[in-house]
């Protein structure tokens, strides 16, 4: 196929539709809204304790649904929004219950903020927050966690995921396409009248489980119906005689879904945009929700459209467009507290998948897929994401097309290996098919889609392991004891004594974090169960359990661990220059750490220059690296949790990089205090100077499979990729590095000149998008310090 | 061989991905050169005057550098250059060690149909006719029958300025050969590079009678080699050289940019010393001489 990039103003590019709804929505201010808060306090001041919990949630989803304000914009096909109006984000109190502190701060930062009027935040003060007090989930799981645990989360040792946010990380499969609620709802009723309450003890939870998930599917059937009436009510007035057409299609695909299956590639979107709102109203899930393989699930609609004459592709990619511009009217609600210091700016990070392969292993790559990547281009959002799917048989026209769209310079598609995270699946128990039909959801982790509870609990900072153990148990930051005493560093004799004590701190701090995150786990069963998401993952119907609580077929627990390159590069300063070469004794090194590398300017250039660094395909380091990540591994992998499932690795960070370097001081690598420590897999800030196919060996070397995820940025100037057959080149990167097990690569497509500039004139590159870590972000949004980061990650220009 | 740099992931030296392994020594001294660090044969020293913090854990003061560099006094250092400003550019490679690093890409050649390009300087310069048993056996050589043998693309990046049997030997041992193609009168380009240009135009027929593949690179320089007329001449040669048995893989032009001028501050030689005008080629121009060739039927590529 020849996939050649549209200029937007000719034919082919945006529409006029279209045009007018990015824009509206670039326009749009993201503000707080109140309206959920409001209804759900009123829900349980006065049901809380009458019922079941998970019937008063689901009542309370109902609750929401029922009353919610219903949105629907001039030119909109598709509808509905998560606030009353787009880009207005509701809180989620019985989680976490921002303060009028709060409110306020994020009404006037200058990071994005959160508009909200001053009467709101008086409303709140008055009857939202009162009531919550003590019964948030965070309140449970801060009252509940040990000194030794909140003084390491306060380092910044780990972070916890669900501390203020529901777990989220999950994607959809093929199902809502074929079965409408309605007849979820019979087959909840079914199972129902098949309990046994003889012999299965648990047949009143399950009782109770189902009843509540019946409720949440007329929930959601009266929310759509609330749409189709107040598009009849817009019709009635429509005076323009085309859009009033638009408005009573608009009324009947509502009438008709999710209530039924869908019948066309209209209903099919709208479909999945109702589902997909049902899930981050009940719950504000970490990465909301993701439609998964969306181009396997619309193209037989698409196809039976154009066989059957009703829909043309202009008309397919047009209604495709709308659901991109939803995605976009949904940023996500505001973090508090420790985690706000994570990430400067919120979005739902929803991660589509193209191409890969289907449940058989075929190639799945087809018209939507690269039709996905025109509408990608031409709208260039924050979100949704987008991500394309090599495996060995994807065919190289589809990986160029992909290149082409990466060539642009947005920081996407990322790109992902299923030959790869198959294998992770399938060495974590899943069934061949199930891992097929799985792939990643919000950023690198991988899930098997429309079955799998993945729950990602926090990062862990593995150099802050280090810090902490270069001073015998002491963090230097906060000056408090947080680890074990594993011995003075300057009496160690060999490497070997040094990273047997790291690992042994590292061993603690797991342990640590893995005794609170089954109790989170727990509360989440026990509060907040998310009984319309239970809908949707198998087998939680079937056995009448709920996603939080086992209900799943897979059930997943992950850490996320960071720094791997920073890491390797302090062990192997230490290994070549203390122990092996005695250049420097471990005491100077030390030192110059406590005090920044302050008149140590020439033994930290040293050590920058004359150490085998993790990226650069030198077994030295690289054996370090494989070390390191295998230990990793050992130490996280196969505990139980809570759900009949186990824990395993990821190596994840986000931007959690950043915040991770803020609490780190200085390391023996010659990196400075509070500077960011290396993301996911890929090698620290200026290690790697032997280009990308070095990188890629390094990469390679790591059992890849043994994680639920791995990431690996890589900084290209556009000049790397001027002709077609330098975007071919990168191609043949990609699969080299895939044939050696890698999971996942992206590409940041920027010159520093662009970006320097970007930052002296923020008004002129409003639009800018740069890849981060698991995301695009607009570099505008991101704090001086990350973009600096930007800014000073290896360049892998020639000359 | 002295090797002053081994490029990973070269996408601009011949096919596919490639390792680019630059040898020192070269006859010419073009005045655009980008890389005068491998003009001479031996090691030498460069300093980044940028980089350098004055920690002096050389125990060298760099004006002594330039005294040094002058006199060619062997440079004796204290220890080794904390931040790299002072490095040595150039060391000797085994053919073994040489091996073992293209090893390390053989995956990702073999995927894009990419290989070895052995650049410079000026490879051709690595022949010293070493013979055991009557047959030859220099490094240059017997790397590029290894290479060969375990199956690596080979291209060699010369100017041909050499002896016609150095050549007839490496193109036996050569998959493709990119060839420089500076300036057509031989008194300009003696005037600009040092040396006449009838050996290499000889050793072009000479390539190109052999049958071997070729690609020819014109460095385009604004006030040297850009005018019409060395074009035109230059197309006229091309002409000569298709009619010959050899397959021409298209004319690459190569737009001038001063690099130069930062490598010869850190060898402590000075960029252009007469001051002759060179400008980087505007569009309209690079455009006219795409037109020039097309005009006799040879397809030019821009870049590498």
């Amino acid at each position: 196929m020849n996939f050649t990039i549209k200029n937007p103003a000719n034919e082919g590019g945006m529409n006029e539709r279209i045009k007018r709804l990015r824009q509206e929505n670039f326009d749009t201010p993201t503000t707080l809204s109140i309206e959920r808060a409001l209804i759900e306090t009123e829900f349980y001041k006065q049901y809380y304790g009458t019922m079941p919990i998970a019937v008063l949630r689901a009542r309370n989803f109902y609750e929401i649904c029922k009353k919610k304000t219903i949105y629907i914009g001039k030119d909109e096909l598709i509808v509905g929004e998560r606030g009353p109006v787009p880009k207005a984000v509701p809180t989620f109190p019985e989680l976490t219950c921002h303060s009028v502190e709060d409110l306020h701060t994020l009404d006037t930062r200058e990071l994005q903020s959160y508009h909200i009027s001053q009467e709101d935040i008086d409303t709140y003060e008055r009857e939202v927050i009162p009531y919550w007090a003590g019964k948030t989930q965070r309140e449970r799981i801060f009252n509940h966690v040990s000194k030794e645990w909140e003084e390491a989360y306060h380092a910044g040792v780990f972070t916890e995921f669900m501390e203020q946010r529901a777990a989220g990380h999950t994607a959809m499969d093929g199902k809502m396409y074929h079965e409408g609620l309605l007849d979820v709802k019979a087959r909840i009723e079914s199972k129902i009248k098949s309990l046994d309450f003889i012999y299965d003890p648990e047949a009143t939870d399950k009782q109770q489980e189902l009843e509540a998930m019946a409720i949440s599917c007329e929930a959601a059937i009266l929310f759509a119906e609330r749409h189709a009436e107040l598009a009849e009510q817009l019709a009635s007035k429509e005076t323009d005689p085309q859009r009033q057409k638009e408005l009573l299609k608009i009324a009947s695909v509502c009438h008709h879904v999710p209530a039924h299956a869908p019948r066309d590639l209209w209903e099919a979107i709208q479909m999945y945009w109702f589902v997909h709102l049902g899930t981050v109203t009940e719950l504000n899930g970490w990465d909301s929700m993701n439609p998964g393989h969306l181009d396997q699930h619309l193209f037989p609609f698409y196809q039976k459209g154009l066989e059957e004459g009703t829909l043309t592709r202009d008309k397919a990619k047009e209604l495709i467009s709308c659901l991109w511009i939803k995605f976009n009217n949904q940023p996500a609600p505001p973090k508090v507290g420790i985690t706000a210091l994570e990430s400067g700016t919120y979005n739902d990070f929803t991660n589509i998948n193209i191409g890969g392969v289907d449940r058989e292993g075929n190639s799945a790559a087809n018209e939507i897929s690269y039709m996905i990547l025109e509408i990608q281009e031409e709208l260039h959002e924050l979100q949704p994401g987008l991500s394309i799917h090599i495996a060995e048989n994807t065919p190289d026209d589809f990986l160029l097309a992909g290149i082409k769209v990466i060539r642009q310079g947005h920081g996407y598609p990322s790109v992902f290996n299923p030959d790869t995270y198959v294998k992770e699946m399938t060495r974590a128990g899943k069934t061949l098919e199930d891992a097929r039909e799985g792939g990643c959801s919000g950023c690198i982790e991988v899930g098997a889609f429309g079955k799998e509870a993945y729950l990602l609990t926090g990062y862990l900072n593995t150099p802050k392991i280090l810090e902490i153990t270069l001073n015998n148990g002491i963090d230097p930051e906060t000056g408090k004891k947080l680890g074990l005493e594993t011995g003075n560093p300057c009496d160690f004799k060999s490497f070997e004594d040094l990273y047997e004590a790291w690992h042994k701190q590292m061993v603690y701090f797991v342990n640590l974090k893995l005794s609170v995150n089954n109790y989170i786990e727990r509360m989440f069963s026990l509060y907040a169960p998310a009984t319309f998401l239970s809908l949707y993952i198998d087998d939680c119907i079937e056995k009448g359990k709920d996603y939080y609580s086992g209900g799943a077929r897979y059930n997943t627990t992950y850490i996320q661990c960071t720094g791997l390159g920073t890491i390797t590069d302090c062990f192997t300063t230490l290994k070549k220059h203390v122990f092996e070469d005695k250049k420097y004794p471990m005491e100077k090194i030390l030192e110059a750490c406590k005090n920044n590398w302050e008149n140590e300017e020439v033994m930290r250039q040293y050590i920058r220059n004359h150490t085998p660094f993790f990226g650069n395909d030198d077994k030295y380091a690289d054996d370090i690296a494989v070390r390191v990540y295998d230990d990793l591994v050992k130490a996280i992998e196969g505990r139980p949790n809570t759900r009949g499932g186990q824990t395993h690795l990821n190596m994840l960070s986000t931007t959690c990089h950043n915040y991770f370097g803020s609490v780190c001081g200085a390391t023996p690598n010659g990196r400075f205090a509070h500077f960011a420590i290396s993301d996911g897999t890929s090698p620290a800030h200026g290690s790697d100077s032997h280009g990308p196919t070095a990188v890629i060996k390094s990469l390679g070397k790591l059992d890849q499979t043994k994680s639920g995820g791995t990431l690996l940025n890589v900084r290209f100037v556009p000049a790397l990729l001027r002709r077609e057959e330098d975007m071919c080149k990168l191609g043949h990167l990609i699969r080299t590095y895939f044939r050696h097990g890698g999971h996942h690569i992206q590409f940041n497509i920027v010159d520093t000149a662009t970006l320097l500039d970007a930052q002296q004139h923020p008004d002129q590159y409003r639009d800018l998008l740069v890849r981060v870590a698991g995301y695009s972000d607009y570099f505008n949004d991101m704090t001086e310090q990350l973009q600096n980061e930007i800014i000073a990650r290896t360049e892998n220009e020639e000359v | 061989m002295i090797v002053f740099d081994i490029k990973r992931y070269a996408i601009n030296d011949g096919p596919g991905i490639r390792t680019t392994i630059f040898l020192k020594g070269c006859p010419l001294r073009c005045v655009w050169c980008h890389n005068p660090e491998s003009w001479r044969p031996e090691p030498e020293f460069l300093f980044k005057r940028k980089k350098c913090i004055g920690c002096n854990c050389c125990g060298v003061h760099p004006y002594q550098l330039d005294y040094i560099r002058k006199k060619n006094v062997e440079l004796r250092i204290k220890d080794e250059c904390p931040t790299l400003a002072l490095e040595m550019c150039g060391r000797e490679w085994s053919v073994e060690d040489l091996l073992e690093e293209i090893e390390k890409e053989r995956d990702v050649m073999m995927e894009s149909g990419g290989g070895v390009t052995i650049s410079g300087g000026e490879p051709l310069m690595q022949m010293n006719n070493e013979r055991v048993n009557g047959e030859r056996c220099d490094s240059l050589l017997v790397l590029l029958r290894e290479l060969g043998q375990r199956g690596f693309h080979r291209v060699v990046d010369t100017t041909l300025h050499a002896p016609m049997e150095v050549v007839q030997e490496v193109a036996a041992e050569t998959d493709l050969f990119l060839v420089d193609l500076k300036v057509m009168d031989a008194e300009k380009h003696k005037h600009y590079t040092g040396v006449s240009n009838e050996r290499i135009l000889s050793n072009l027929r000479l390539l190109a009678g052999l049958g071997v593949s070729f690609q020819i690179r014109v460095p385009l320089i604004e006030g040297i080699n850009a005018d019409e007329e060395n074009i035109e001449e230059t197309a006229r040669f091309i002409d000569e050289l298709v009619t010959l048995p050899s397959s021409l893989k298209g004319v690459a032009l190569l737009p001038y940019h001063d690099a130069g001028r930062d490598k010869h501050a850190r060898r402590g030689t000075s960029y252009n010393p007469s001051g002759i005008g060179m400008c980087t080629p505007s569009d309209a121009v690079i455009q006219r001489c795409i037109n020039q060739f097309a005009a006799h039927g040879i397809d030019t590529i821009v870049g590498g």
